[in-house]
C-alpha cells in the first residue's frame, strides 16, 4: 500500500511540472535579451545610425564603419573557413578509412572547437600579426577567426554529407562514375542545405566574437572605411565593447543601439540557417 | 587620453583632410607598446615612459621623443549621496592599499569600501600608485590591495561608482561627468583641501596632477610634425580644456 | 575521361585529404607557437614565484594562483546552472515536449547559443551587476556570481545539444521495454534513458565546463577583474579575475618579447592544455560508450 503516497503518475506528473519549468526558465531569459534590446534600442535606430560615421568621440552619429567592417569580416572569414571545411568535411565523410590517423584528425577538430576565444586572439597575434607581418589587418583577424570557425563547418557539413543515403553513392557508382564525380554531382548537391546551414551558423559564431580580434584586426576609430586587407577595422562587437566599457559619458542609447545592431545581425543569420535546414528538411525525398 | 586623441583627430582632419589618423585606445601602456613594437607612429601616454622601456624601444631601433601635450588632474570620486567630502593622501593611500576598509573610519556611514581602479596597463594606474598609494616615496612598496576592482577602463568605474554608494575610484578629470562627486585632497591633515581645477593643477596646490605626454618614433617630420606643432597651438589647446584636461601654457614660443 | 578529368580527377581527391589534415596542422601549429612564445617564462620567472598569490605584472608579481582560482570558481558556478537547466531542458525536448514545443524551443536555444557574448556581458554591467548588488545586499554586483550566471546561460545550449542528441540516440527498444514492464514515463527516463544516456550527458557537462573556462569577453566586464585569490565559499559573491579576462585585458599593453608577454603566453598554454585535456577526456568517453553499445547491440 506504499503506492498510496508515492503514487507514482503523482510523481511523474510532478517530475514532468518541474522539467517543464526548468525548460521555461531557460528559454524566457533569451526571450527576455531580445526584446529589453530592441525595447532599449529600437529608439536609436535611425538611417543616419546605420549609413553615417560617428561624431564627437563616438558619442554621435553612426556606426557605419563597424557594420561594413564585421561584414568584411565575416566575408573574410568564408573565403578561407569554407573551401576548407567542406574540403575536411568530405575528406572525413567520403575518403576517409576508420583508421588512428581519422581518429587523431577528428580529435583535433574537437580540439579546435575547444580552444579559448582569446588563444586563438594570442595565436593569431602570434603567427599573422607579428611572424608573418600582416599587421594588425583584416587579413589577419580573417585568418584567425577562419580557423577558429573551422571546426563548426566541418562537423556539421560532415553531418549533412553522411546523412545522404549510401544508395545514390553505390548507383552513381555502379554507372561508372568516379568517387569525385559522384561527390560532385550527386552527394554535395543533395547535402548543399545541411551544409549551408552549418556555414552560416559558423559565420554568425564568427561575427560576433571579439576576443579572436582584439589584437589582431580591431581598431576604435577609424576615419575611414577600409581600402585594403592590410587595414585595421572596426567591427560591432568590438565597437560595443568599447563603448560599453572604454568611452565616457556615451549616450546610453548608443550603447543600445549598437547591440541592436549586432543582435539583428545575429537573429537574422540564425533565422536564415534554421529557415533552409527546415525547408530542405521538408524537400528532402529520403 | 583617448577622448582627448579622438577629439584632437576629428578636428584636424577637418582642416587638413589629407590626413589620416587612425586612434586605438587600451591605456598608456598598449600605447607606449605599440610604438615600441613598431606598430604606430605616436602613442599618447598619462604617464612618463619607463627605463625599461626605453631600452626595449633602443634594442628595436625605436628613438622615443616625449612631449607634453597637457596637463591633468586626478580626481578621488565617490558616489554623490556619500557624506565624505575630503581626504588626505594619507587616508586615501591607506584606503586603496586595505588598511581602511569601511567609510565609518573616515568620517561617512557604516558601509564597506568598494575600491576600484584602472587596469595595470593604464598610465593613471601607475601614477596613482606611485603618488598617492607610495606618497610620491621611491623606495616604497605599497601596493593595491588584492581585492581592488581592475575595470578595463574609465566608463567601467564611472559606471559602477554611478549607482554603487560604497564606491571609491579615481580618474583624471577630463572623463569624470558631473554627476558624480569629487573629493577634495589635502597632503596633510593640517593642509588645506584643494578640489581639482585647472587653477588648481597650474598653480600646483592640488597634488594629485600630472603631465600628459606624446611619444614619438624619433624626432617627428612631415606630417606628424604638422600635427604636433598643431596640438601645442592655441585651437588643440582649446579642445584640452573643452574636455575637462588643463592646458599647457599656452604662451610658449 | 578527357585530359581536363584527368587532371581534375588526380589533383581534387588530394587537395580534399590535405583539407583533412588541416585541422592537425592547425592545432599542432596554435600550441607550436604558445609554446615558443610562453615556455621562456619558466626559464625567466622563478617556478615558485608562478604560484604566488599576487598577480600584479608592472610590479613582477606574476603569481597566476589567483588567475586558475578566479577561471575555477566562475566556471564551477557556470556548471551549478549550466547543469541542471541543461540537462532539464534536453529531457524536456526529448522525452516530454510535444512535437510542435520542439521544433520552437530547439532553434530558441541554438539562438542563445550564437549571442555575442560582448552583447551578454554588455546586459551583465547594465541590468544583471546592479540587480545583485541590491537583491543581495553586496558591496558590488561586478562578482564571481554574475560571471557564473551568464557563462551558464552561454553554457547552457552546448549541455542541451549534445545531452539531447545523447537522449536521442538511445534506442527506442529500451524505452518501450521498460514500458512494457509498466513504468512511468517519469521511470522511465530517470531510470533507463538517462542512464543509458550516462555517457553522452556527461560528455554534453564536460564540452560545457569547457566552454565556461575559455569564454573572454563576459567574464572581463562583469567579474571585476580583482585578482584575489577565491578559495572560500563566499568567494563566489566577491570580484575575481579569470585567466581568459587578464590575458584579454593586458595583451595590449605589453612590449613584444616581455616576461609580461611571456606569462600572458604561458597562461594561455596553460587554458590550451586544460582545454586538452578536457576534450580527450570527453572523446574517450564517447569512443568508449559507442564500443560498448556495438557490443550490446550486435
Amino acid at each position: 500500500m506504499k503506492a498510496f503516497f508515492i503514487n507514482r503518475h503523482l510523481v511523474q506528473r510532478l517530475g514532468f511540472s518541474l522539467i517543464t519549468l526548468i525548460a521555461t526558465l531557460t528559454v524566457l531569459p533569451i526571450l527576455g535579451v531580445i526584446v529589453y534590446i530592441i525595447n532599449k534600442g529600437a529608439p536609436a535606430i535611425s538611417w543616419e545610425f546605420i549609413s553615417g560615421f560617428p561624431h564627437d568621440g563616438m558619442r554621435a552619429g553612426g556606426i557605419l564603419p563597424a557594420i561594413v567592417g564585421t561584414l568584411y569580416l565575416t566575408l573574410g572569414t568564408a573565403i578561407f573557413s569554407v573551401p576548407l571545411g567542406i574540403g575536411a568535411a568530405i575528406y572525413l565523410s567520403e575518403y576517409a578509412a576508420d583508421n588512428t590517423l581519422t581518429r587523431l584528425i577528428r580529435l583535433a577538430i574537437i580540439n579546435l572547437a575547444g580552444i579559448p576565444s582569446v588563444v586563438y586572439g594570442l595565436f593569431g597575434l602570434g603567427l599573422f600579426v607579428i611572424f608573418l607581418n600582416f599587421g594588425t589587418s583584416i587579413l589577419a583577424a580573417s585568418l584567425t577567426l577562419s580557423i577558429m570557425t573551422l571546426p563548426v563547418i566541418i562537423s556539421t557539413a560532415e553531418e549533412a554529407l553522411r546523412a545522404v543515403p549510401q544508395a545514390f553513392r553505390t548507383v552513381s557508382i555502379s554507372m561508372g562514375g568516379t568517387r569525385w564525380q559522384t561527390i560532385r554531382r550527386i552527394v554535395l548537391p543533395e547535402a548543399l542545405p545541411g551544409i549551408i546551414t552549418g556555414v552560416i551558423l559558423g559565420l554568425e559564431r564568427a561575427a560576433g566574437e571579439t576576443a579572436p580580434i582584439l589584437f589582431t584586426g580591431a581598431a576604435f576609430f577609424l576615419p575611414r572605411l577600409p581600402h585594403t586587407p592590410f587595414d585595421a577595422t572596426m567591427a560591432l562587437p568590438y565597437h560595443l565593447f568599447v563603448i560599453s566599457t572604454q568611452v565616457p559619458e556615451m549616450p546610453i542609447q548608443i550603447q543600445y543601439g549598437t547591440a541592436l545592431v549586432l543582435l539583428t545581425f545575429v537573429v537574422v543569420m540564425n533565422l536564415t540557417a534554421t529557415f533552409i535546414r527546415s525547408r530542405a528538411r521538408a524537400k528532402r525525398q529520403w | 587620453m583617448v577622448n582627448l586623441a579622438l577629439a584632437w583627430a576629428e578636428a584636424y582632419q577637418t582642416i587638413r583632410p589629407d590626413v589620416r589618423i587612425s586612434v586605438t585606445g587600451g591605456g598608456s601602456g598598449t600605447g607606449i607598446a605599440a610604438l615600441l613594437n613598431g606598430t604606430v607612429d605616436i602613442a599618447n601616454a598619462s604617464r612618463k615612459i619607463k627605463p625599461e622601456e626605453i631600452e626595449q624601444a633602443q634594442a628595436n631601433g625605436i628613438e622615443p621623443v616625449e612631449f607634453v601635450v597637457a596637463r591633468d588632474a586626478i580626481a578621488v570620486i565617490v558616489h554623490p549621496d556619500n557624506p565624505v567630502s575630503q581626504l588626505t593622501l594619507q587616508q586615501i593611500s591607506d584606503i586603496y592599499s586595505g588598511k581602511i576598509n569601511n567609510w565609518s573610519e573616515v568620517g561617512g556611514e557604516d558601509r564597506p569600501i568598494v575600491r576600484l581602479s584602472r587596469e595595470t596597463n593604464s598610465g593613471t594606474h601607475v601614477y596613482f600608485l606611485e603618488t598617492v598609494l607610495r606618497l610620491g616615496q621611491k623606495d616604497n612598496k605599497t601596493l593595491f590591495s588584492m581585492d581592488t576592482l581592475l575595470l578595463p577602463s574609465s566608463e567601467g568605474i564611472i559606471n559602477e561608482i554611478r549607482q554603487n554608494p560604497n564606491a571609491i575610484g579615481y580618474d583624471g578629470l577630463g572623463y569624470v561627468p558631473h554627476d558624480l562627486k569629487i573629493i577634495a585632497v589635502a597632503e596633510t591633515e593640517a593642509g588645506p583641501y584643494v578640489l581639482p581645477m585647472i587653477s588648481t593643477v597650474n598653480d600646483k596646490t592640488y597634488p594629485i596632477a600630472r603631465d600628459l605626454y606624446v611619444y614619438s618614433v624619433g624626432q617627428p617630420q612631415g606630417v606628424i610634425q604638422d600635427y604636433l606643432e598643431w596640438i601645442h597651438a592655441s585651437e588643440a589647446q582649446e579642445i584640452v580644456a573643452e574636455l575637462g584636461f588643463v592646458p599647457i601654457l599656452v604662451h610658449n614660443p | 575521361m578527357n585530359s581536363k578529368q584527368n587532371w581534375q580527377e588526380f589533383l581534387i581527391p588530394r587537395l580534399i585529404k590535405a583539407c583533412g589534415y588541416s585541422a592537425i596542422v592547425f592545432v599542432v601549429l596554435i600550441f607550436f607557437f604558445l609554446l615558443r612564445e610562453g615556455l621562456p617564462t619558466l626559464v625567466e620567472v622563478p617556478l615558485k614565484s608562478l604560484f604566488d598569490p599576487r598577480w600584479y605584472p608592472i610590479e613582477e608579481h606574476f603569481g597566476i594562483l589567483p588567475l586558475i582560482s578566479g577561471s575555477l570558481l566562475v566556471t564551477v558556478g557556470a556548471m551549478l546552472v549550466a547543469v541542471p537547466f541543461g540537462i532539464g531542458t534536453a529531457v524536456f525536448i526529448s522525452e516530454i515536449a510535444p512535437r510542435w514545443v520542439r521544433e520552437i524551443l530547439k532553434p530558441l536555444v541554438e539562438l542563445l547559443g550564437g549571442l555575442p557574448s560582448v552583447m551578454l556581458g554588455f546586459l551583465g554591467i547594465l541590468v544583471l551587476a546592479p540587480f545583485l548588488r541590491v537583491f543581495l545586499d553586496l558591496p558590488t554586483g561586478l562578482t564571481a556570481l554574475a560571471g557564473s550566471l551568464l557563462l551558464g546561460g552561454i553554457a547552457v545550449p552546448t549541455v542541451v545539444s549534445i545531452a539531447e542528441d545523447a537522449l536521442d540516440a538511445v534506442p527506442r527498444g529500451y524505452r518501450e521495454a521498460a514500458w512494457a514492464l509498466g513504468a512511468t514515463k517519469w521511470q522511465t527516463i530517470w531510470r533507463v534513458t538517462l542512464p543509458a544516456a550516462r555517457s553522452g550527458v556527461l560528455t554534453a557537462v564536460m564540452l560545457g565546463i569547457g566552454r565556461s573556462i575559455g569564454e573572454t569577453m563576459t567574464v572581463m566586464m562583469v567579474t571585476g577583474n580583482a585578482p584575489v585569490l577565491a578559495v572560500k565559499l563566499t568567494s563566489i559573491f566577491s570580484p575575481v579575475r579569470t585567466m581568459t579576462a587578464t590575458i584579454a585585458a593586458e595583451m595590449g599593453e605589453v612590449a613584444s618579447g616581455s616576461v609580461h608577454y611571456r606569462v600572458l603566453f604561458f597562461i594561455g598554454i596553460v587554458l590550451f592544455l586544460i582545454s586538452l585535456v578536457v576534450n580527450i577526456s570527453a572523446s574517450a568517453m564517447i569512443f568508449r560508450a559507442k564500443k560498448r553499445a556495438e557490443r550490446v547491440l550486435s
